[in-house]
């Protein structure tokens, strides 16, 4: 990673280290500060481990030889109907429908983790491209960009997603962009404030200087600069659209069934929780292990990229 | 600065036009037959037709949206499809409830995120720092309902079971009637909300905090040899305190306006359950009616957000 002018973050780590000789670039100071930090070591294990059981899903689906959605009555369920707890049969036990909760759970990551990441790139592309050209052009096109995003940021966003998906229908791109409509513009304003005072820097006005054009000046002059806010900001948007889509799901407004998503199975579970604890407590450890591997993660990174760096981030509907 | 205020205040009944109007396509646009709901399913299509009327659903919809504006312009939010209620006494009725939820949310997560930020800015990279952190975003990585029903089956379940009764699994006193049983009613909520919201909290309290013990006036206060609480609560939080009071004002705005699943979890009848429950029975006015009271809340807050930063720094003061 290249970097066109040293910022913010290579300041501060210069007063920070002011024994350094050896050149190194802020990308790579932020890295051995990353390296050497045991919380975001974990987090980064953990986050590998959730990937890689996403990926393996179906191979271990097949070699227990239950699908995701194959239903059991006979040995998954107990007599009276409820679901039955971990066996050799089914690991972490089965659901309210007698399928095998290992298997859901699998299978659950890979929904989870791309609507948080789908939601996430959508709403960070939408977010740069808005603020940077708000921060960039500035007069009126800042003006209306701006007070759009302010707008957005006023709408009472759960009652709104709930309006909107009773009217569109649940599905899993409506959940995805749903939640990205309503995350986009945070980070948008982030990119406008930072936007506007690297326009002022003497290398931007060195690259007129030489006939840049604007779409250059913004993308390859400006962005780079940004990348580091905006990479925590991301890394923190994953797990509250994760959360989101969790709390969706608990509304009746999630990823519509047998799609299993860790959201879907603990509102399935909350019927359940006084006879079979397995229900909720596995998809929920999934969901809270991924969720605060990523927010410990991404604290770690800012930290590591600014060490004085400000807020960021959000819940996901209270 | 009046015209700074008087460009807010119109930008402010700007969103909630727009807001208003949005939900008001989206009504129209959703397949939508509220007639049909209120006259039930064995109705004729005559008595559907007279509901229709009776409603004001027959006419137009352009004269719907202009006698809709006209009558708000007025004050006057119309009637619940159902209860025939007027709106506006329905909103007063659940508002007490939110308020009481968001208000004695707002002062745990405020102690508790203000307090773990201090802590952690005083010693940073500390036990006491790092675990705080994973401790306040174990809270902010669960969704609401999650917190609220763990907190419902160890507080109220299990200490039910071993016949200790001290938490209610949810309802709501009206703190006129019994201050005591609205507490009590309202602890399990709070925490709920205090959980999901005192990472935020803590982070930007922690951060702020160090930006400021940074500061040359603090070193100056350390020189004169004032104690380090001294120079930490009287000198520094009080600083650092703004960028979370900014925090503060942004979130009330939004939970003022309904606490949608909080609400939901604990059976608190105020202004988010009164929304959720109106949009399965397409009461539209009742709909309007929380949206509008739930985006004022925003807009105020965010007006009132930024009069205090241009009172308290003339540099944001814009010109």
């Amino acid at each position: 990673m290249t970097v066109t002018a040293p910022g913010q973050a290579a300041a501060d780590a210069a007063a920070a280290r002011p024994g350094a000789i050896q050149g190194r670039g802020p990308w790579r100071l932020a890295w051995e500060r990353l390296r050497r930090d045991p919380v975001a070591i974990a987090s980064a294990v953990t986050l590998v481990l959730i990937a890689v059981a996403a990926v393996a899903a179906p191979t271990v689906a097949h070699a227990i030889g239950h699908g995701p959605d194959d239903q059991y009555p006979t040995i998954g369920l107990t007599p009276a109907g409820l679901p039955v707890g971990p066996s050799r049969t089914f690991l972490l036990g089965t659901d309210n429908l007698g399928r095998d909760l290992l298997v859901r759970i699998l299978y659950g990551a890979r929904i989870s983790l791309m609507v948080g990441v789908v939601a996430t790139v959508l709403a960070t592309v939408a977010g740069v491209v808005v603020g940077l050209a708000a921060g960039y052009l500035g007069g009126p096109a800042d003006l209306v960009l701006s007070r759009f995003m302010d707008m957005v940021l006023s709408f009472p966003y759960l009652l709104l997603a709930i309006a909107l998906v009773s009217v569109f229908g649940s599905s899993l791109t409506i959940s995805m962009l749903v939640i990205a409509f309503f995350s986009w513009a945070a980070i948008g304003r982030v990119v406008r404030g930072q936007a506007l005072s690297i326009r002022e820097k003497e290398y931007v006005e060195a690259s007129w200087s030489v006939g840049s054009g604007a779409m250059r000046v913004m993308f390859v002059d400006i962005l780079p600069n940004l990348l580091a806010p905006v990479l925590v900001l991301a890394t923190l948007l994953v797990p509250a659209a994760i959360v989101f889509e969790a709390t969706l799901s608990f509304l009746g407004l999630g990823v519509p069934p047998p799609t299993p998503t860790w959201g879907g199975m603990l509102s399935d579970s909350l019927a359940f929780y006084q006879v079979a604890w397995w229900f909720p407590l596995f998809p929920g450890l999934a969901l809270l292990a991924t969720t605060l591997a990523f927010n410990l993660l991404g604290d770690s990174v800012r930290d590591a990229l600014d060490p004085s760096a400000g807020r960021a981030g959000g819940g996901g509907g209270r | 600065m009046a015209r700074f205020l008087a460009r807010r205040l119109l930008f402010g009944l700007l969103v909630l036009w727009i807001v208003s109007g949005a939900v008001f396509v989206l009504f129209f646009v959703a397949p939508h037959d509220p007639a049909r709901l209120i006259a039930g399913k064995l109705a004729t299509p005559q008595t559907i037709a007279l509901v229709n009327h009776r409603l004001g659903l027959d006419r137009p919809l352009s004269e719907q949206y202009a006698n809709f504006i006209w009558r708000l312009l007025h004050g006057d939010l119309g009637y619940s499809y159902y209860s025939n209620a007027p709106v506006s006494q329905l909103l007063a009725s659940r508002l007490p409830v939110t308020v009481s939820l968001a208000l004695g949310g707002a002062v745990l997560w405020l102690v508790v995120g203000i307090g773990v930020g201090v802590a952690a800015a005083r010693r940073p990279h500390s036990l006491v720092d790092r675990g705080g952190a994973v401790l306040m975003l174990a809270g902010l990585s669960m969704p609401t309902f999650l917190v609220g029903l763990l907190l419902i089956y160890f507080l109220f379940f299990r200490l039910h079971l071993a016949g200790i009764t001290w938490f209610p699994p949810g309802g709501y006193v009206p703190l006129t009637q019994d201050p005591l049983g609205w507490a009590q009613h309202l602890l399990l909520p709070w925490v709920t909300l205090a959980a999901v919201t005192a990472a935020t909290y803590s982070r930007l309290t922690r951060s702020s905090m160090l930006e400021v013990l940074g500061e040359d006036y603090i070193r100056t206060a350390r020189s004169k040899g004032l104690s380090e609480d001294r120079v930490v609560y009287r000198h520094g939080l009080r600083s650092a305190l703004t960028p979370v009071v900014t925090l503060l004002g942004i979130d009330l705005g939004t939970l003022l306006g309904g606490v949608i699943v909080t609400e939901q979890v604990f059976g608190l009848p105020g202004l988010g359950q009164l929304a959720w429950q109106s949009v399965p029975t397409q009461d539209l006015p009742v709909i309007i009616g929380t949206v509008l009271v739930a985006s004022t809340f925003i807009v105020v807050a965010n007006l009132l957000v930024d009069l205090g930063y241009a009172l308290l720094d003339p540099r944001v003061r814009p010109s």
